[in-house]
């Protein structure tokens, strides 16, 4: 069932010309970021070459590429998010999915794992442009799968929220502002620490989106991080869930 | 049609905040059966089928379907239920075949199975020839039929229709409910709808509900019993003098209209039908139309939801039929 629902997602996507033209938009602008990073890295290489344990290729091409990347789908996830079960409701399509033999549980991980097939697709295409560096220089597999992992996890956690506030609201334009900000606000929650008091800022850090992606950028794998991220991914899901469920039974 | 129930509605209720939409509503589908929802906006009908159909909780009360409780296995009693909501849930962006596929899926009809049931569905619901088009480019009848297409597919014991033919030109009407009665066949259907007249062609039973309690639970072809009124309607193109027709047995008023039209209200089981027409012909009265008057259903739905006794009218009627 859920691998049904999740087909459908992703066809639905692909129908509509919003897929297409975000795949574009995020292609054009990474692209550019990219060829930016290769010239930085062709005019440091010479320099570069005399110092002992210099930045190598990965960092100065695929780390900061992977940053921008989050903050390009920071942008892009709530449009993608917004009409996963805000327009079935509109459209009454969710009676479907509401009278048909299939859990609650299954629908959001349907809706979800459908969009997810959807954002690998994006990351698999940012993957590649670091990727084709192989053919004349050499990458640190190790930093590279690294980044690309870290990037995953903060696209899940994206679209986990965004799912959950699209299960708010029959509207999803209100459902994309509503993620929008709550993702940035806590991609920024990190500023409060860069300057001043230590011990509220500590926490405000530790909830920072950004924060844990950092560290991931780096090359830590630090599993702290990790679960920070499957946490925040499934706590959102669960919301979803009982948000669904909330709908059907006695408020 | 056999007897056995196969949906158990009892003390059904559902609270929107401080409204009730619907306040204890108790009815019975056996196998098989037809049954009419009538009544007027908002009086709960689709509030008792979306709760039915499981894609609603109630607030109290119970559901079994098939002896499977709603609530406490909600997955096995829905698998027994297909249900096309008063807008169907429709998606506009995919061809008819993909729809239909992905509603099969969600049913659990097995991946090998899915297409063989697809098409049978299709030349069932008359959908052979459009598989392949979009959904939002078919018209509104083709889209209907779709929704009921859709509602079928994994052959449920009970077919849930929430207004099927809203909004349908007369052909495609008159093709809907062919295709209910024909669903009627080996379904229960449970059908909602405000056109009285198809109540009465299509359905074995119908239900009554106003403000959200059922004033009416009564099979058709007694209904229609109930409803005939001791009293005739005929033309003549030369009437005699009512007085000569106070004569015929039975007769207790008799009423000469304009143009020949005359109403005899006669004492209950004695029909003076075949003695009218007797002396019609021997008196050469010219008899043009003869039907016995009844109330229709109309009536009786416009006396139970709108007069505040309009409720008790009817029973009672029916214990002196």
């Amino acid at each position: 069932m859920i691998g049904a629902i999740a087909a459908r997602e992703l066809r639905g996507l692909f129908l509509s010309p919003l897929a297409w033209a975000i795949l574009a938009a995020i292609q054009l602008v990474l692209g550019y970021v990219f060829l930016v990073q290769v010239e930085v890295f062709l005019q440091w290489q010479g320099r570069l070459a005399a110092i002992e344990g210099a930045p190598g290729l990965t960092e100065i091409v695929a780390a900061p590429l992977f940053r921008t990347a989050a903050v390009v789908l920071l942008l892009v996830v709530p449009l993608l998010t917004m009409r996963l079960l805000s327009e079935e409701r509109r459209t009454r399509t969710v009676v479907l999915l509401l009278s048909a033999p299939v859990s609650m549980t299954a629908i959001v991980l349907g809706k979800y794992l459908g969009l997810m097939a959807f954002l690998v697709v994006v990351l698999g295409l940012v993957g590649l442009m670091p990727l084709s560096l192989l053919a004349g220089g050499s990458l640190d597999p190790g930093l590279f799968a690294s980044g690309l992992l870290g990037l995953l996890l903060v696209v899940a956690s994206f679209a986990a929220a965004g799912l959950f506030l699209s299960s708010v609201t029959d509207q999803p334009t209100v459902a994309a502002i509503a993620t929008f900000g709550f993702l940035l606000l806590l991609w920024i929650l990190d500023w409060a620490g860069s300057g001043g008091t230590e011990t509220p800022s500590a926490l405000l850090s530790y909830l920072s989106l950004l924060t844990h992606y950092d560290s991931l950028l780096r090359g830590v794998f630090d599993t702290r991080d990790v679960a920070y991220y499957l946490l925040f991914t499934f706590a959102f899901l669960a919301l979803t869930v009982r948000r669904l469920d909330a709908d059907r039974l006695q408020p | 049609m056999s007897d056995d129930i196969l949906v158990r509605v009892e003390g059904l209720e559902r609270f929107y905040g401080e409204r009730a939409a619907v306040g204890g509503v108790t009815f019975q589908v056996r196998r098989g059966e037809v049954l009419g929802f009538l009544g007027p906006n908002g009086a709960g009908k689709s509030t008792t089928m979306q709760i039915v159909a499981g894609a609603l909780a109630p607030s109290a009360g119970l559901v079994l379907v098939d002896g499977v409780d709603i609530l406490d296995e909600p997955l096995r009693a829905k698998a027994q239920v297909g249900y096309l909501p008063e807008q169907p849930p429709l998606y506009r962006e995919l061809t008819v075949d993909e729809y239909l596929g992905y509603c099969a899926r969600l049913h659990r009809v097995p991946r090998g199975r899915v297409v063989e049931v697809r098409e049978r569905v299709k030349a069932r619901c008359g959908l052979t020839d459009v598989g392949r088009r979009l959904i939002g480019n078919l018209s509104k009848g083709y889209q209907q039929r779709v929704g009921i297409a859709q509602a079928v597919i994994h052959s449920p014991a009970v077919v849930i229709l929430d207004e099927p033919t809203v909004g349908l030109d007369p052909i495609q009407v008159r093709e809907v409910r062919a295709l209910i009665r024909e669903l009627g066949g080996e379904h229960s259907v449970i059908l909602s709808t405000h056109v009285l007249p198809e109540v009465q062609s299509v359905c074995d039973r119908v239900l009554i509900i106003h403000q959200g309690r059922l004033v009416l639970d009564e099979r058709v072809d007694r209904l229609a019993l109930g409803l005939a009124e001791p009293a005739l309607r005929a033309t003549l193109r030369r009437p005699p003098a009512a007085g000569e027709l106070l004569d015929l047995p039975g007769v207790l008023e008799a009423e000469v209209g304009e143009g020949g039209r005359v109403t005899l209200r006669f004492r209950e089981g004695e029909d003076p039908t075949q003695e009218l027409l007797t002396r019609a012909v021997k008196q050469d009265w010219g008899l043009v139309e003869l039907a016995p008057q009844r109330r229709s259903l109309e009536e009786v739905f416009v006396q139970l939801t709108c007069g505040e006794d309009g409720a008790h009218s009817l029973p009672a009627r029916e214990r002196a039929a």
